[in-house]
């Protein structure tokens, strides 16, 4: 049990996924059928997203707190490219690549300064999603600027047959399993591990650090196209609340806030994990008071209970 | 020159002229903005940010990366119960703090047990405690604002007390007394920064590093707890986010201030300086009658500033 765990701690989540998947079809019989899970996946997607981006950062040791903010910019960017080029599909393509762009510009802004000019990374990152929310309220004021029914409807809908978020969900997987396999990985994993190390070891710790808040920023990015095509409109305000999410689906995830040991696919289940766990607390009938209660209990419940495994 | 440098390098001198600048800046900008009834004004503001912020204070300095994200809930859980406890009433003031701190310390034991005994990283146990208070709140409150201030509460939080000076800035120097002699002059104070700084030492000298620390979260929570008083003192009356917005900004003042964010080092009167010059600092970009976004941008942009003079991490040397 120990050899097969070494290294693997999400299997324990995803021991707690299939359970919590068999108790919410236990008590939501529809919960199997494609339409369901399709909508089930549609509100999971954006923190999955955000929780992969984040284990990058903290397997380096640091966090990032600003992804709440980052998906709030790049949504009002997105719609107001759209809006300003008129509409069409090459204004959306447009507007997803600004999106995107200002995802990466954003990972470049927290990777300076926590790596370049040594920062502490809580205290930044808050600072820079201070900034970056502000820029987002500037861009767009109020929430609105629909988004052209393109968007939305392609995002709903599928191609050959297979639904736009499982492709999402889909393309996600492959690029953990391809950032995986490459030295980068393990280099990441190096410099949140033993930082003196790592640096005495000849790697170049400040790169992979910025390198590793990109990639956090760009999820974040991605996370928010995705929410833009479920709202299919602007809100400055938008993804509040998902940069603590994110830490709570790497932590549950089996990754070490300390830095080092883990990895996104953990964080993937965690972020699902996180999500059932409502799932399941809104059909099992509890009185709507209650529900938040109990949903934070099971959620501080299965930080310790995580942390006590991995402890071992 | 060395010696100079080390002087200006100084946290608490640095807080200090930035409060300096941001008076001067203010004053520039809209006369009457150093006024001493407008100060009084802004520190009653920053004495609520200082109060929860001497618990995070500690919290930080017993190391181990010690972080407290449950004091906002905590905040609304103190301002929810003490509004309940007095609905008004003046005689029921002393039993809503005693409530309101009580419930906080309790609080507070809890997530230092769960980082000591269960050994739960505090930032991952603090933020889930935040989402079990927040839960809670709901149950309490059923989701409406309920419970108001009595008016004894809310004058002496607002309105002059003894010398034009409203009753809680007296509360803050009490405590600011406080922290500066416990930290500096009992034996509890000393292990503070003894296991902040180097626990393993610190335990093999034959400190309770554990008991230590999760006394520092009750503390944190009490405070916290107390926070949540003044708040609704403030304000006369409470809603279940209330205590959110003074989270990181309680860390901030604490980094701000000079403690380091790794434990064993720094004082509450910086801590103290920390507060008013980000209280200050909201208040000047408030008085540059700008939109809501650049303000916000200048505060972000400004934290970071704040952040290259004096907030910076060893470089990794072979």
């Amino acid at each position: 049990m120990a050899t097969l765990l070494d290294g693997r701690l999400w299997l324990i989540t995803l021991t707690a996924l299939l359970v919590l998947v068999g108790v919410n079809a236990a008590l939501q019989p529809n919960f199997l059928e494609p339409s369901v899970l399709q909508s089930n996946l549609t509100t999971f997607l954006p923190l999955v997203l955000v929780a992969i981006g984040q284990t990058y950062v903290v397997l380096a040791g640091d966090i990032d707190l600003s992804v709440g903010a980052v998906v709030a910019l790049v949504n009002v960017t997105t719609v107001s490219v759209i809006a300003a080029l008129g509409g069409d599909s090459q204004s959306v393509l447009a507007g997803l690549a600004a999106g995107i762009g200002v995802g990466i510009a954003c990972g470049l802004v927290n990777g300076f300064f926590v790596a370049v000019l040594r920062f502490q990374p809580i205290v930044t990152t808050f600072a820079t999603s201070i900034v970056f929310a502000g820029l987002a309220l500037r861009i767009l004021p109020d929430a609105g600027l629909p988004v052209p029914e393109a968007y939305w409807r392609g995002y709903a809908g599928g191609l050959f047959g297979v639904p736009t978020v499982v492709l999402v969900l889909a393309a996600a997987l492959v690029t953990i399993a391809v950032v995986g396999r490459r030295p980068f990985f393990t280099r990441l994993r190096a410099v949140g591990g033993q930082r003196t190390a790592a640096f005495q070891t000849g790697l170049s710790v400040g790169r992979l650090r910025i390198a590793a808040y990109v990639l956090s920023a760009v999820f974040a990015a991605l996370a928010s196209l995705c929410l833009t095509g479920e709202t299919a409109s602007g809100d400055p305000l938008m993804g509040q609340t998902l940069a603590l999410s994110s830490i709570s689906a790497v932590v549950l995830g089996g990754t070490a806030l300390a830095g080092g040991v883990g990895g996104p696919f953990g964080s993937l289940l965690g972020a699902l994990v996180l999500g059932m766990i409502g799932n399941v607390i809104f059909f099992a009938g509890l009185p709507f008071e209650y529900q938040t209660l109990v949903q934070g209990l099971i959620v501080l419940a299965a930080l310790a209970g995580g942390v006590l495994v991995a402890r071992r | 020159m060395d010696r100079l440098i080390q002087i200006l390098k100084d946290p608490l001198l640095i807080a200090a002229l930035a409060i300096l600048v941001l008076l001067g800046a203010g004053e520039l900008l809209s006369p009457g903005f150093a006024r001493g009834d407008q100060i009084v004004r802004l520190l009653t503001v920053a004495a609520i940010l200082g109060i929860v912020a001497a618990g995070q204070n500690l919290v930080v300095l017993g190391g181990r990366e010690g972080i407290d994200l449950s004091v906002g809930a905590v905040i609304s859980l103190g301002a929810v119960i003490a509004g309940n406890v007095m609905s008004g009433n003046d005689a029921a003031i002393l039993p809503a703090v005693a409530a309101a701190a009580g419930a906080g310390f309790l609080v507070g034991i809890v997530n230092g047990l769960g980082v000591t005994v269960v050994r739960i990283p505090p930032l991952v146990m603090t933020l889930g405690m935040m989402g079990v208070l927040q839960g809670a709140l709901v149950v309490l409150s059923r989701g409406v604002p309920s419970g108001n201030a009595a008016p004894a509460l809310m004058a002496f939080v607002n309105q002059p007390f003894v010398l034009g000076i409203p009753g809680i800035l007296f509360v803050w120097a009490a405590i600011a007394v406080l922290m500066a002699f416990v930290l500096r002059r009992t034996a509890f104070g000393w292990s503070i920064y003894a296991i902040g700084s180097n626990e393993r030492a610190a335990v093999l000298t034959g400190l309770a590093a554990g008991r230590i620390r999760t006394i520092l979260y009750g503390l944190s929570g009490l405070f916290a707890g107390v926070t949540g008083v003044c708040v609704i003192g403030y304000t006369g009356n409470s809603f279940i986010s209330v205590g959110d917005q003074y989270v990181l900004p309680s860390v901030i003042a604490v980094v701000i201030g000079g403690t380091s964010l790794a434990g064993g080092s720094g004082s509450y009167t910086g801590t103290i300086l920390g507060a008013i010059a980000l209280v200050l600092l909201q208040s000047v970009l408030t008085t540059l009658q700008m939109e809501f976004w650049s303000r916000q941008v200048i505060f972000g942009a400004t934290l970071l500033v704040l952040m290259l003079l004096y907030g910076r991490q060893a470089r990794l040397r072979v």
